[in-house]
């Protein structure tokens, strides 16, 4: 990708006022949940710095820690403002690492698929296949009882949930861009395979694969909140978002709806910001789409 | 006086606003269509002669709007009528056929879903009634066993058929002009002399007026009685059919028809037009002066002027400054 | 079309095998059953009773050769916590599952069908934008938060609907026949339905767009069809394919995602059944619920490839 097309894309990106804007409350998530050990008046992980006595507090309330808990304090006397920081890094980082690994897994599979079709590529699509028409939420139910919970369980079931759409994607771009006469030309010179595969297939299922990473890590980071919502997720002395949100639902019938409701907004924010950088990022890869 | 023509157009002007500026498409355009005569508008791509087409029907694609001039249906003004007075006229009174027949049905209904509805547009007629008038315009436009027809989808069909299909269903309420918008360009040239033939009778047994849009002065010289050559959304040059082709006045047409083959000695070159746009106005409009002149081997400086619409006889014309004179 | 229907068939059915052993292997690996089953102060007699009563002394492969032999007989073995068939057990929770996915899907179709046309009819309007706006809410957002906003909306603030739980069961097992019931479903199936409509409202706006800018919608408009005609049979029914598709899809995957509304909700369904069986380990209930939702899966995607050759002449050639 050249620095014209770059600039070229900036320029078709910024015709939508709403995604720049999804694009400055993304970034500025990432740096909150990036710099959160600094920012964050409290560590909620810390169970000795916790004091019951400061449980469920209302926003604006000041606690043992004598500061001001802006958005109040959870059912182990956690502050709020810090939990959903702590929360946002780990769901984040959990997200785009499982994101990532799937985004190599996938291609991986996609582009061999493509490039060397035959039985094989076609064994690996089916299977595929068969995982896209399973919904992520069961792979990720089945395989989170089957591991058990913690961490790496969870990156596990989500990269094994996402990975079909990232071979998907790839496979479609790359056996696209295979069937034209230059790759075949190519391929019948004595260059060898791999430089076929690293030089035309996969620059060619690269801007796609952008739109559905962006997509995939906003499905990571809802996918994961539910998890732990349903109590399936991280174990409960390092909340992440969905864990914050579960853990207040009992309260909110009682008023005391702080406790859900801002993780939730965090959780809600960060979410959508994503999905509508990537909506506007498709515009601007689809030509056809392009006004 | 006599009945009015079936269809005649006063400095039709069509424009679309672009990111340069308004391109003015259609800039001028006049022309009479009588009953029963076929009249071919004849250009290169983009010179204005599909937009002509949809202006006539009022089918422009937004933001592109008709901005001036007369549509007269039969002597009635049919230019800026609300949509919905357009829609009842479209199909009944002046129907259109387009470039790709299969991209005009719709693949996932039956030929007789589709006719029966275009039947209905216009007429609260039963659905079998609807049917059996599709049939019967299957027939005239020479299907064989149109009712088995009615049961197909366009894709059982052949290309030549599906256009059959679809002139068929220009013709279903007898309107007073057909505009034919490049309809045989997809089709073998042997299915393309059928339907030229068949259209020919059409024209003469039903009375209705055609206007054929084409890029080729082949498909004119056999089937037109008249034509219209256009060139950057204006008439270049005018007449009848067989004259225009026999002696071209304007370098344009001169060099359309000096493009086409058959004319040449075997083996010869075929001479090229030369490349270039036409020129454009300050203003982003088209440019008052001649819009060839920029591509003309006869090009003066005077050419930059208002070229003067010069009558030839026999109803031919010309817009041009130095008309060629004698046939090439 | 017979050599295709037996061709997916055997497919479908190779699709079964493969996942029932996955699913046997998975759910074989979560931890020992023995543990929850057993009461920690019991004999090492009673021990030993107890695993040769649920056949887990034996080889894994002949543990799943019994699975095998006893699902084809229907019988999936009984519940480790509820101490009855779990056949039964799921079967007594599938009402509750399928009147709440069926209303979902259809209040997602009832809203989304409409609204997808208008947005792809006219783009360009401020009430589509609008409309678009609200799907990608839909389904951007968990669906367990906007439930928790439900609740939080009409049950703590406004007190309209009650918070959760399942309103008096009448025949067949379902809660529509009374107001009271319907009180109850109502704020699930919201819940439930409002991913499926963002979805829905973006694919049909989708087709509806692809449609208008046809050769054929044009043609259409040139024989004077009126507008409603246009849309009524050109898009309808070029859309139909895809709405379809995800309506047989989506089924399948609504009734995984009651998963987390039947947690939310407190609804007495299978996805809470088969939540509760994770957690407590009870290895014959998940077995038993992961196949029986691959099965549905399977039987519909079969459905939905039929039901293409029905609407495009184009599939039924091949």
């Amino acid at each position: 990708m050249n620095r014209e097309a770059l600039i070229e894309g900036w320029q078709e990106y910024r015709r939508s006022p709403v995604a720049v804007v999804a694009l400055v409350v993304v970034v500025a998530i990432a740096l909150l949940a990036l710099l959160a050990p600094w920012i964050a008046p409290q560590d909620p992980y810390d169970q000795s710095a916790l004091d019951l006595m400061d449980a469920r507090l209302e926003p604006g309330s000041v606690g043992s820690g004598e500061y001001v808990h802006l958005l109040g304090t959870d059912n182990a006397g956690r502050d709020l403002l810090s939990a959903i920081l702590y929360g946002l890094r780990l769901s984040l980082s959990i997200a785009v690492t499982a994101g990532v690994v799937a985004l190599v897994v996938g291609t991986a599979i996609g582009l061999s698929a493509a490039y060397y079709g035959g039985w094989f590529g076609a064994v690996a699509m089916r299977i595929v296949d068969l995982q896209l028409s399973l919904p992520a939420i069961l792979l990720a139910l089945v395989l989170v009882a089957m591991l058990g919970q913690g961490v790496p369980q969870l990156m596990a079931a989500l990269v094994a949930a996402q990975y079909a759409y990232f071979a998907r994607t790839a496979f479609g771009a790359a056996s696209a861009e295979r069937r034209k006469d230059y790759v075949e030309a190519a391929l019948s010179t004595p260059l060898s395979g791999a430089r076929v595969l690293w030089r035309h297939l996969l620059p060619n299922t690269l801007p796609p694969l952008i739109v559905v990473v962006t997509v995939q890590i906003a499905t990571a980071i809802s996918l994961e909140a539910t998890l732990s919502f349903l109590g399936l997720g991280l174990p409960i002395t390092r909340p992440s978002l969905g864990l914050l949100i579960a853990n207040g639902f009992q309260f909110m019938l009682s008023g005391r709806y702080w406790i859900s409701v801002y993780p939730g907004i965090a959780l809600m924010v960060t979410v959508l910001a994503i999905n509508l950088v990537g909506d506007q990022l498709r515009q601007v890869i689809n030509p056809r789409r392009r006004r | 006086m006599s009945a009015p023509p079936a269809l005649e157009l006063r400095g039709l002007r069509t424009e679309f606003p672009g990111r340069g500026g308004v391109v003015r498409a259609v800039d001028g355009v006049s022309f009479r269509m009588e009953r029963g005569r076929i009249l071919g508008l004849v250009g290169e791509s983009g010179s204005g002669k599909s937009v002509t087409g949809f202006s006539i029907m009022g089918l422009v694609e937004p933001p592109g709007r008709v901005v001036g001039g007369q549509v007269l249906l039969e002597g009635q003004d049919i230019s800026g009528l609300p949509q919905p007075a357009m829609r009842l006229l479209r199909g009944a009174r002046v129907a259109m056929v387009f470039q790709d027949p299969l991209m005009t049905l719709n693949p996932v209904l039956r030929i007789g879903t589709q006719m029966a509805a275009a039947v209905r547009a216009h007429d609260r007629v039963s659905r079998q009634a609807a049917l059996s008038r599709a049939r019967d315009a299957l027939a005239i436009v020479g299907i064989p066993s149109p009712a088995e027809r009615l049961q197909a989808y366009p894709h059982q069909l052949s290309g030549g058929m599906r256009q059959r299909v679809a002139i068929a269903t220009a013709l279903l309420h007898r309107p007073a002009a057909i505009i034919a918008d490049e309809p045989t360009t997809a089709l073998d040239v042997s299915i393309q002399g059928q339907i030229l033939a068949e259209v020919r009778r059409l024209a003469d047994e039903t009375g209705t007026a055609f206007l054929w849009i084409t890029h080729d002065l082949a498909v004119v010289s056999s089937l037109a009685d008249d034509v219209c050559v256009m060139y950057a959304g204006r008439v270049v040059e005018r007449g009848p059919a067989a004259r225009v082709i026999a002696t071209p006045r304007h370098p344009y047409t001169g060099a359309l028809i000096g493009s086409v083959p058959s004319g040449h000695e075997p083996g010869a070159r075929l001479p090229q037009l030369a490349a270039g746009a036409p020129p454009r106005g300050a203003d982003g409009g088209p440019d008052p002066g001649c819009s060839f002149h920029t591509r003309c081997p006869r090009a003066q400086p005077d050419c930059a002027l208002p070229p003067p619409d010069i009558d030839f006889g026999a109803g031919q014309s010309a817009l041009c400054h130095h008309p060629l004179e004698t046939p090439a | 079309m017979t050599g295709f229907l037996l061709g997916r068939l055997a497919q479908a059915v190779l699709v079964m095998l493969v996942m029932s052993v996955l699913v046997f292997l998975g759910v074989y690996a979560i931890g020992n059953p023995i543990d929850v089953l057993i009461d920690p102060a019991a004999t090492q007699a009673m021990r030993a009773a107890i695993i040769r009563q649920y056949g887990l002394d034996l080889p894994l492969w002949q543990q799943y050769g019994h699975f095998l032999g006893n699902i084809l007989h229907g019988d999936f073995g009984n519940s480790f916590v509820f101490r009855i068939p779990v056949l039964s057990l799921i079967l007594s929770r599938l009402p509750a599952t399928l009147e709440l996915t069926v209303l979902a899907l259809l209040i997602a179709a009832v809203l989304g069908v409409p609204l997808g046309i208008w947005a792809g009819y006219r783009p360009e309007a401020r009430s589509s934008r609008a409309i678009m706006a609200f799907s990608t809410l839909g389904f951007s957002v968990p669906t367990f938060w906007i439930g928790l906003l439900l609740i939080l909306f009409f049950s703590v603030e406004l007190r309209w609907l009650p918070s959760g739980g399942r309103g008096p069961v009448g025949p067949l097992g379902l809660s529509i026949w009374t107001p009271e019931g319907w009180s109850y479903l109502l704020l699930p199936a919201l819940n439930l339905s409002l991913f499926k409509l963002g979805l829905l409202v973006r694919l049909v706006r989708a087709g509806t767009e692809e449609v208008m800018g046809s050769e054929h919608v044009r043609f259409a408009r040139a024989q004077g069809l009126p507008e409603s005609q246009v849309v009524g049979l050109h898009v309808l029914k070029n859309i139909g394919i895809p709405i379809v598709t995800v309506f047989g899809l989506e089924f399948g995957s609504t009734l995984a995602f009651a998963v987390v509304t039947e947690t939310v909700f407190n609804w007495p369904g299978m996805g809470k059944l088969v939540i509760e069986s994770i957690t407590s380990l009870d290895r014959p209930v998940m077995v038993a619920y992961l196949i029986l939702v691959v099965l549905l899966f399977v039987v519909i995607n079969l459905f939905v490839e039929l039901t293409y050759g029905f609407l495009d002449p184009r599939v039924r050639a091949r």
